[in-house]
């Protein structure tokens, strides 16, 4: 299986340990993922915050190289690339004149691939495919699927499972043989791009999560997201720190859970990068 | 305090902010019934100066001017659970986002909000010079503004703890990606935020 | 040669501030047929309808024109001035010159020749009107009332107190309907159950009434005053006329943690069980899909237990047939199902309904909170069975939400909300009701004040905003919602959660709706003739509706609107023969040439396929042909027609080409 792929700026920067583990675990699938050339910024936060038009057209220029590459399918494992590249193509297709201002400021027609983030990508190459190929079934694992904002909402624009009670996630983390388990924080939001700007925000949203996983008997946490990876794994000791409670959970990628259960070892999926808990 | 209309706009430069508003947004003022679902369920309603339903209300009293001025505007995560739970389908992230779009052009950003403001200017910056985001690089702008504007030595240094960390994990790249077709991209900036071309 | 009457309304000043109405009459009064022409402020007055029998009188008119307002409003009010004069009414035509002219245009000029020209169409029409004679139609003197909730119960009596018979017919095994299953009613607290089983007795006990328990309406066929309905009965496998009630068989059976319909699931009953104890007929009725004897052939407990021998394990649907003369649609409510619901309208995922078992909805509250009810009316948590000691209540679950797909408001949950808290109040005396609510709908009498009662009194909090989400910790339901007028998000950690859900309607009507020929409304509410002229009249002869099925309200609306279609069905059964507006098809059987695509084409199924015999028996030819009862007059199989042998009398093809050529 051949599909397209669109890091976004955090897997090439500070979150490329998740694109090591993405790149192992869909090689071991047998996918091959075709980054897109030249790719930009989708414009993030800061776009959709300062202006309008930018928060369209950054993510309008990739579609238009995608369409040029000859990419249909296009998997963006930030949740917060899915969404923007998701939102623009809505917006372009429900109205013409925008369309046709878009093509002029990108300089090309931004046609529309179809975007898959990370739990799409991997049902895309299917469940069942994924459970045969299960070789190290991650028994005793208990692990708390955190969705966060952006792979389900706004629901009109993410069309991606149910934004109340989403169940993709469990389903694949089931199929590894690893056990879900029920908890009350799936879509609450971590804080985002604030880390830096507004820190505490970040520590006390992100605070609740882990708390509340662990509270229902987690003990660690699958994402699909680096911006929530970010806040759960790189900040849980400043967490501990503010909050005086031991978490020590490692914050897993879904495709560092694909990969361990496909007998890929920690080392190659990256997870030994992780800051917090343990490797496995 | 009363609110009194003429206080703040006259009536056309109002009506004028509120259709940019609604255009910018995509979503009807009229339309918000003010039940506060959005209030109930926004993760920093509780810290904000002024709630979401307050935001949206504001505005459908002409108070346009005063909206812009708000933290809450900045304090917004972008989580999206008002637009997702909005019973009348009014896109409150996307009215915030307009507001916070058409506060920043006008200058008019919260003064206490000055740290998230210029995080998001000096990501943009770094975009616009390459294309995509470097890390260090965004960073080492949004400081050395941060500071220009509040002051506070302390700002500097916040947060310098986790470079050692990130340098252990390979996560710290100093220099970061450029594009190939990088006027490309400072043709699409200045087409959309200067207004040029 | 034709002699026609026109007369030309002012009506005050909204035809003739716009229409030249001394110009239209000059006009008119040229045109060929026409006798005599005038004008006048009202026509609609008596001098003006005296004016109108006047001059039919001495002008010895053939036709008349009224030019006035639309015929709505009065053209059943000139016809029979007409009639009154002599004159057959179906050679009196209005011409729209209101609403179709002067409240239109503006341009004076304009708006004149419009009117003159609306004028000469229907004079020429007028002279191509045949005489009509109003149809009659025989009645059955008998009516159906389909539900036996409060409104059906309330018609019902209404009607066989009038001295007519009435078949019930009721879904359930007992009737009552929701209210039985109440604690106790606003605005006055009675006790549900205590004001509603007399009634109940009485319609058991009526002479006149002939009820039919866990039944359904299977077909009807027919027209007003002369329905046939199919009724199926379904199976009860207990004979109730040899059962006694005695309730040993229920006590008896080993199965007995089945969800009880009448608790709404708070409480179990038996295989085979009495819906309740005051239920009417208080027999007891088998779950064919619990019950082992049915399903496995083992058991038979009930049967050896039953000194009657009323147990009848091979019981088995009946399809009986009944003949009346109009129908009452009386089948109540359902309450919005909260979870995701047939794809449509969207569920509350965010409040945790169906997975957290301390959040419930009004009526399954309700059931707690009655002395008859699974916990004896003490007010425990499902989950452990403690007493809640903060218990949140929120407003407009399902209604008022464009995003979930039910926009309209529901009517009585701002005032039964009240009405628990302060029956939780009465019974959990160191509790705390929180409301979460958007407006206080409590327009009724005495509504308002009772609302105040729960909050000025019994210390009920009320929040004004919406619940964004709820989740449950340690036992606890968190309650995140919002107050609005304090700007603030609030927070409560609460015993247990009732949601207000919306009123819908029942299971089941639009099927039911569609085989009577009735209108629904884009939520399945029973669709009435008239928001605000009719009621409980439908836009079919013969059958009314009443109640909560044609929208959310009250007990006394729906008690009043019960006794309103009783009064119109009254008036339907008041004479042996009914008479109808011959205003309806006609075919030439003579030339129709039985293709029959009227027959598929008619949406009332008003022509019939009839056989033309001669005087020796034998077959002549086919012909279709219409059920003067049933016809509404639409038209369709006129244009439908290959052969041009249908027509409308009063509309006929010859009186409308008429009216077009006048225009050339």
């Amino acid at each position: 299986m051949n599909l397209g792929y669109y890091p976004g700026c955090a897997l090439h920067g500070s979150s490329d340990d998740y694109q090591q583990s993405l790149k192992a675990c869909f090689g071991a699938l047998d996918v091959s993922l075709k980054e897109l050339d030249d790719w930009i910024c989708c414009g993030a936060t800061a776009a959709h915050t300062l202006n309008h038009k930018l928060s369209i057209a950054l993510p309008a220029r990739n579609l238009a190289l995608a369409a040029q590459q000859g990419c249909e399918e296009l998997v963006a494992p930030c949740s917060m690339c899915s969404l923007q590249l998701k939102k623009a193509q809505k917006a372009i297709s429900g109205d013409a004149l925008l369309a046709a201002e878009m093509s002029r400021i990108v300089e090309a027609k931004p046609d529309g691939a179809r975007v898959l983030n990370l739990i799409e990508a991997l049902e895309r190459v299917g469940l069942e495919t994924i459970k045969t190929a299960v070789k190290a079934p991650l028994k005793d694992l208990k692990v708390a699927c955190y969705y966060g904002c952006l792979l389900t909402r706004p629901p009109k624009v993410a069309e991606f499972d149910d934004c109340e009670q989403p169940e993709s996630m469990e389903r694949i983390v089931a199929a590894l043989g690893a056990t879900p388990v029920a908890w009350n924080y799936k879509t609450e939001c971590c804080g985002a791009g604030m880390t830096m700007a507004d820190e505490d925000t970040v520590l006390e949203l992100s605070q609740k999560i882990l708390a509340d996983a662990a509270a229902h008997g987690a003990q660690s946490v699958v994402v699909a997201c680096p911006m929530c990876h970010v806040n759960l794994d790189m900040k849980q000791s400043a967490i501990e720190a503010r909050y005086g409670t031991k978490f020590g959970m490692t914050i897993y990628y879904l495709c560092d859970l694909v990969g361990l259960a496909l007998g890929l070892a920690p080392k190659t999926l990256g997870i030994n990068r992780h800051f917090a808990g343990r490797i496995a | 305090m009363e609110f009194c209309v003429d206080n703040f706009m006259s009536a056309t430069m109002q009506s004028d902010s509120i259709s940019l508003l609604e255009s910018l947004a995509q979503t009807k003022f009229a339309d918000c019934y003010q039940c506060g679902k959005c209030t109930a369920g926004c993760p920093r309603s509780a810290h904000m100066d002024k709630t979401p339903n307050q935001i949206v209300r504001m505005v459908q009293l002409g108070e346009v001017d005063a909206a812009l001025k708000t933290d809450a505007i900045w304090q917004c995560v972008s989580c999206e659970t008002c637009t997702a739970r909005c019973p009348k389908n009014v896109d409150c992230a996307a009215v915030i986002d307009a507001l916070r779009q058409v506060s920043y052009e006008r200058g008019m950003t919260s003064k206490q909000q000055a740290a998230v403001v210029l995080f998001q200017k000096a990501f943009l910056d770094s975009v616009r010079r390459n294309g995509r985001v470097n890390e260090v690089e965004m960073i080492a702008q949004y400081k050395l503004e941060g500071f220009a504007a509040m002051r506070r030595l302390g700002f500097l240094f916040e947060g310098a703890m986790l470079a050692p960390r990130l340098q252990m994990h390979h996560k710290l790249h100093l220099i970061g990606e450029k594009v190939r077709n990088r006027d490309l991209v400072r043709r699409i900036f200045a087409r959309c935020m200067d207004g040029k071309e | 040669m034709s002699r026609i009457g026109v007369f030309v309304c002012w009506c005050g000043e909204n035809i003739a501030r716009t229409v030249d109405v001394d110009r239209v009459v000059e006009e008119v009064a040229k045109l060929p047929g026409v006798r005599c022409a005038v004008n006048y402020k009202y026509m609609c007055s008596d001098p003006g309808q005296t004016m109108i029998r006047e001059k039919i009188a001495s002008e010895k008119l053939d036709g008349v024109v009224v030019a006035s307002c639309s015929p709505h409003m009065h053209l059943k009010t000139f016809r029979k001035a007409a009639q009154t004069a002599g004159l057959n009414p179906y050679l009196l035509e209005v011409a729209n010159i209101r609403e179709q002219c002067s409240w239109v245009h503006s341009d004076r000029d304009e708006a004149t020749e419009k009117a003159i020209e609306l004028i000469r169409m229907a004079v020429a029409k007028v002279k191509n009107n045949h005489a009509l004679q109003p149809i009659k139609v025989p009645v059955t003197r008998r009516a159906m009332v389909v539900g036996g909730g409060v409104a059906g119960i309330q018609a019902a009596l209404d009607i066989a107190d009038a001295g007519y018979e009435v078949v019930m017919v009721e879904r359930e095994p007992s009737i009552g309907g929701k209210m039985a299953g109440l604690s106790e009613t606003f605005p006055t607290l009675d006790c549900s159950q205590c004001i509603l089983t007399p009634r109940m007795v009485d319609v058991g006990q009526h002479p006149r009434i002939k009820l039919y328990t866990y039944s359904e309406v299977e077909a009807v066929d027919g027209f007003v005053g002369n329905f046939e309905v199919t009724i199926r009965q379904k199976a009860r496998y207990v004979d109730i006329t040899k059962c006694t009630g005695c309730g040993e068989c229920s006590k008896a059976c080993p199965l007995k943690k089945n969800k009880s319909e009448f608790d709404f699931g708070m409480g179990s009953r038996s295989a085979i069980y009495m819906p309740f104890p005051q239920a009417v007929p208080a027999r007891p009725v088998i779950d064919k899909n619990v019950c082992a004897m049915l399903t496995r052939g083992k058991c038979g407990v009930c049967a050896k237990k039953c000194a009657a021998g009323a147990i009848n394990y091979k019981d088995e649907d009946k399809l009986v047939k009944e003949k009346v003369g109009a129908v009452v649609l009386a089948t109540g409510y359902k309450l919005y199902s909260i979870g995701k619901q047939d794809g449509k309208i969207a569920g509350y995922g965010e409040y945790g309904y169906g997975m957290y078992k301390d959040v419930i909805d009004s009526l399954q509250f309700e059931r707690l909170l009655s002395a008859s009810g699974p916990t004896n009316g003490e007010v425990k948590r499902p989950s452990d069975g403690k007493t809640p000691k903060n218990v949140v209540f929120i407003s407009c679950v399902g209604s008022r939400d464009n995003a979930k797909g039910l926009t309209y408001c529901s009517k009585i949950c701002c005032m039964y909300t009240a009405k628990h808290t302060m029956l939780y109040k009465h019974k959990v005396h160191d509790g705390q009701a929180h409301v979460f609510y958007m407006d206080i709908r409590s327009a009724g009498k005495n509504y308002d004040e009772f609302v105040r009662r729960a909050i000025e009194q019994d210390g009920a909090k009320y929040y004004r905003g919406r619940v964004s989400k709820i989740t449950e910790q340690n036992g606890k339901l968190i309650v995140r919602g919002a107050d609005t007028l304090a700007g603030t998000p609030v927070t409560v950690e609460a015993d247990l959660v009732v949601l207000a859900a919306a009123m819908r309607p029942a299971d089941g009507v639009t099927e039911l709706a569609q085989k009577l020929n009735v209108g629904c409304d884009q939520f399945g509410f029973l669709m009435e003739s008239h928001p605000k002229l009719r009621p409980v009249e439908t836009n079919t002869a013969g059958v009314y509706i009443c109640g909560a099925a044609q929208a959310p309200k009250d007990i006394p609306e729906s008690v009043a609107q019960a006794s309103a279609a009783a009064s119109k069905v009254q008036i339907t059964l008041s004479a042996a023969e009914l008479t109808r507006e011959p205003e309806i098809a006609r075919i030439n059987e003579k030339t129709c040439a039985a293709c029959f695509r009227c027959f598929e084409a008619c949406p009332y199924h008003a022509i019939e396929k009839a056989e033309v015999r001669n005087r020796k028996g034998e077959l002549v030819k086919r012909t279709a042909r219409v059920n003067a009862g049933l016809c509404m007059g639409c038209g369709t199989c006129v244009s439908i027609c290959p052969s041009k042998n249908a027509d409308i009398e009063g509309f006929t093809e010859q009186e409308t080409y008429a009216m077009i050529e006048s225009l050339i």
